[in-house]
């Protein structure tokens, strides 16, 4: 079972990764964004871990309300309210259960991924976040490593697409030939999701 | 790459605290970043409130002031602002007539400025929205996230703060902002990259000898690469794409913009060849604006904006305006 302090220490970890790997985000999205996905994600994981700290909210559902509310308040860009509407959706569709099953989970979280395919109009194949968390949310019955390993494949795979939503799709077919840093950073916080369920 | 600042966390507080200083008559939140006319909530008025990443300057704090915004919610640099800084701009500009919020068609500013048109609604202040799409490098179809919003912005502003003075009500506030847009169209392109200070190099690699055509305004690199032009070439490849999506039969406003690091002397010349192309193709000028004022940090290169007027827009546009950015008449 997954109590709060799972959600807790899963949010800690994400940010500990993001520091890590904000400068190659960042230079995922030079070439074909804006050059600032790692240091808006930083700024915002920054943010969750404080939040979480000062307020101590007490289930799983509340522990991804309120990062979700803080990196829309945080983050800005696309970013902010794509990352926040997965948390914070996956949060609500959690309730107010102290503590979640791994199926609850995997439940809630493809809830929350469809609410970021919704927000941001996004299917798979666009050369989004999505191509990260789909094929993660679809492992994710399986294994957490197994959602962290199909995470990572599907941002791999983001590199010969043509990008069809956000500012890379700007670019039309310059875009192709590089990695999706958003789906990079989905990426990270599945990686973060299974080291924390220690696989 | 060498910029005056302390550290890059901190670069959007240290300017407006700076704009603080120059200008007594804003009133600049430097905490929550929201820079508001001093008189604000105007009796009866509806509130213009705009925003977006910073970087952009004076877009969209430089446009705030009689005449023009009524409020600017500076981001980060060139990425948008979050829904709270949005609100509490529409709650302190709203006096009861409603608020419209004018948005930049970039992903980023559309979620933030819809999450935060539900959140005021929910406060009770009325919303009406805006999307600025004037850029006609960026086809537009079911696939793409549709054309940049650029230099209409400017327009759209300018025009609407006008008729939002004159105490029209929301609806045709919203629908005058609509009609500038749709009248507009712009095409930019860059001489070289710009550095963000978070990364502090340039955020794509142009090379000495070439240029890029159809450029945004945050750095993300154009459509297409050449050699080198000059500026009369420059001048006609862009007109013409302009001119290619719209068919002016009425004079046109010409912004001629600088993206930050293009001289004057560069932007005035670049001007006479906009002016030329215009004259050949039969395109009358009504009014025209040269300088930087939808930049791209240190960016260089220039974009052209159209925008075709009738009498009322004309009128409105060249109504008093007190800005930091933009003033006339008053």
């Amino acid at each position: 079972m997954l109590d709060a302090d799972f959600f807790r220490r899963w949010m800690t970890a994400t940010a500990v990764s993001v520091e890590h790997e904000a400068e190659r985000l960042t230079a995922l999205d030079s070439p074909i964004g804006d050059a600032d996905h790692g240091s808006n994600l930083q700024r915002g994981f920054r943010a969750v871990a404080t939040a979480l700290d000062k307020e101590e909210p007490g289930t799983p559902g509340a522990v991804l309300i309120l990062a979700g509310r803080t990196l829309i308040s945080t983050v800005g860009g696309a970013s902010g309210p794509l990352y926040g509407t997965l948390l914070r959706r996956t949060g609500k569709a959690l309730g107010d259960a102290a503590e979640v099953d791994e199926r609850e989970f995997a439940e809630a979280l493809r809830t929350g991924v469809d609410a970021v395919s919704q927000l941001g109009g996004a299917a798979p194949g666009d050369k989004t976040m999505i191509d990260a968390l789909v094929p993660a949310v679809d492992a994710l019955g399986r294994s957490f490593a197994a959602a962290r390993s199909a995470a990572e494949e599907g941002a791999l795979a983001t590199t010969p697409l043509q990008a069809r939503k956000g500012r890379a799709s700007y670019l039309g077919e310059r875009s192709v030939g590089h990695q999706d840093p958003g789906a990079t950073s989905s990426a990270i916080l599945i990686a973060a999701l299974a080291e924390t369920a220690g696989e | 790459m060498k910029m005056l600042i302390n550290v890059a966390e901190t670069v959007v507080a240290d300017a407006l605290r700076g704009m603080a200083a120059a200008h007594p008559e804003l009133t600049v939140d430097v905490e929550n970043r929201v820079i508001v006319r001093r008189d604000a909530p105007v009796a009866g008025k509806v509130g213009l409130v705009s925003g977006g990443g910073s970087g952009h300057e004076p877009l969209h704090g430089g446009f705030v002031g009689p005449g023009m915004l009524s409020a600017a919610c500076p981001g980060e640099v060139f990425t948008s602002p979050v829904p709270d800084q949005m609100v509490r701009a529409a709650a302190a500009v709203d006096s009861g007539a409603g608020v419209l919020f004018i948005v930049k068609n970039y992903t980023g500013d559309v979620l933030n400025f819809d999450m935060a048109a539900e959140l005021a609604e929910d406060e009770g202040i009325q919303i009406a929205k805006v999307l600025v799409d004037d850029d006609v490098a960026v086809t537009d179809s079911l696939y793409t996230a549709g054309r940049r919003g650029t230099g209409a912005t400017l327009f759209v502003e300018k025009i609407v703060g006008a008729a939002a003075e004159e105490g029209r009500p929301l609806e045709r506030v919203e629908a005058l902002a609509r009609q500038v847009n749709e009248n507009s169209r712009s095409f930019g392109v860059a001489l070289s990259a710009c550095s963000t200070p978070a990364k502090g190099s340039p955020t794509f690699d142009l090379p000495a000898g070439e240029l890029e055509l159809g450029v945004g305004i945050h750095g993300e690199p154009g459509r297409e690469r050449r050699a080198m032009m000059t500026s009369r070439e420059i001048a006609d490849f862009s007109v013409n794409a302009i001119l290619e999506d719209m068919h002016p039969r009425n004079p046109v406003l010409v912004l001629v913009n600088g993206m930050g690091a293009t001289p004057l002397l560069e932007l005035y010349g670049f001007n006479a060849e906009v002016q030329r192309v215009l004259t050949d193709r039969g395109v009358p000028v009504a009014r025209t604006l040269v300088g930087n004022y939808v930049t791209s940090l240190d960016m260089a290169g220039a974009s052209v904006t159209l925008c075709q007027v009738d009498e009322d827009l004309l009128r409105l546009w060249d109504a008093p305006v007190r800005t930091a950015g933009l003033r006339w008449g008053m």
